[in-house]
């Protein structure tokens, strides 16, 4: 049962990144990626949220869909990328934003839901 | 080009209709990455460590082959398996339970590690198309 709910949080987390990284990228013509940095950054928060409540919520939107809707690997490549490209400010910025305000927002829907 | 997934083209890529194909290979690709990465959960913080290095090193050998892949491939295996496979917010998560200066120790040596496997998986793979296609 917990493997199908992390399964479909998962999928469903997937496709959302999927549809907003192509959502940010139709309005922002640029290298820097800010889908994945959105998507990240507010998964993170959700996941602050829903951290310490039952075993359900845990797996389904926790494990799930925040494991689904946030990515280590696409942050990781798209900083590599930007390196590869000389752009060695912009990836940069891109680890110190997205580690800031990822934390930042674990934190406060962590503290929110206290 | 492949679809304009979320490890994109370099050039942003002209807006095109969401394809159900695309959509139904992200999901599936995603459900199955998160299921694996949940054979880790039992682990703890070194299982998260775990799959975001592993999964940054497969996405770096992914990018260099998805040119002579399957149209699909990259949205099942690279914006689905592996996106779902690799968390950022278990991560970040992690960060605020440590705290203080191990907080920061962690964070800075997952980006490292993950950012090494990014970069060597693509050398290794480029190496050995290099070599196939010259030898």
């Amino acid at each position: 049962m917990t493997a199908l709910l992390v399964f479909v949080g998962a999928a469903v987390g997937a496709v959302s990144r999927y549809l907003t990284d192509r959502f940010v990228r139709s309005r922002h013509d640029s290298v820097f990626p800010w889908g994945t940095l959105t998507v990240n950054v507010v998964g993170s928060f959700v996941l602050g949220c829903v951290a310490g409540t039952g075993p359900t919520w845990t797996a389904l939107v926790g494990t799930g869909f925040c494991g689904g809707l946030t990515t280590y690997s696409t942050f990781s490549f798209e900083t590599v990328r930007l390196l590869e490209d000389g752009r060695h400010r912009q990836a940069l910025a891109n680890v110190v934003v997205s580690l800031v305000a990822g934390v930042a927002a674990a934190a406060a829907g962590y503290l929110l839901t206290r | 080009m492949a679809d304009p997934g979320v490890a994109g083209p370099r050039v942003p890529a002209p807006r095109r209709e969401v394809s159900a194909p695309v959509l139904l290979a992200v999901a599936l690709g995603g459900g199955l990455g998160g299921l694996a990465r949940y054979a880790f959960a039992g682990l703890g913080l070194p299982g998260t460590v775990a799959v975001n290095v592993l999964g940054s090193a497969l996405i770096g050998v992914l990018v260099v082959l998805v040119p002579r892949l399957h149209p699909l491939a990259r949205p099942f295996l690279g914006v689905g398996f592996l996106g779902g496979f690799t968390t950022f917010s278990a991560y970040a998560l992690d960060a605020v339970r440590l705290g203080d200066l191990r907080a920061g120790l962690y964070l800075v040596v997952v980006v490292v590690l993950a950012l090494g496997a990014t970069a060597l998986g693509m050398a290794v793979t480029r190496k050995v198309i290099g070599r196939k296609e010259t030898g």
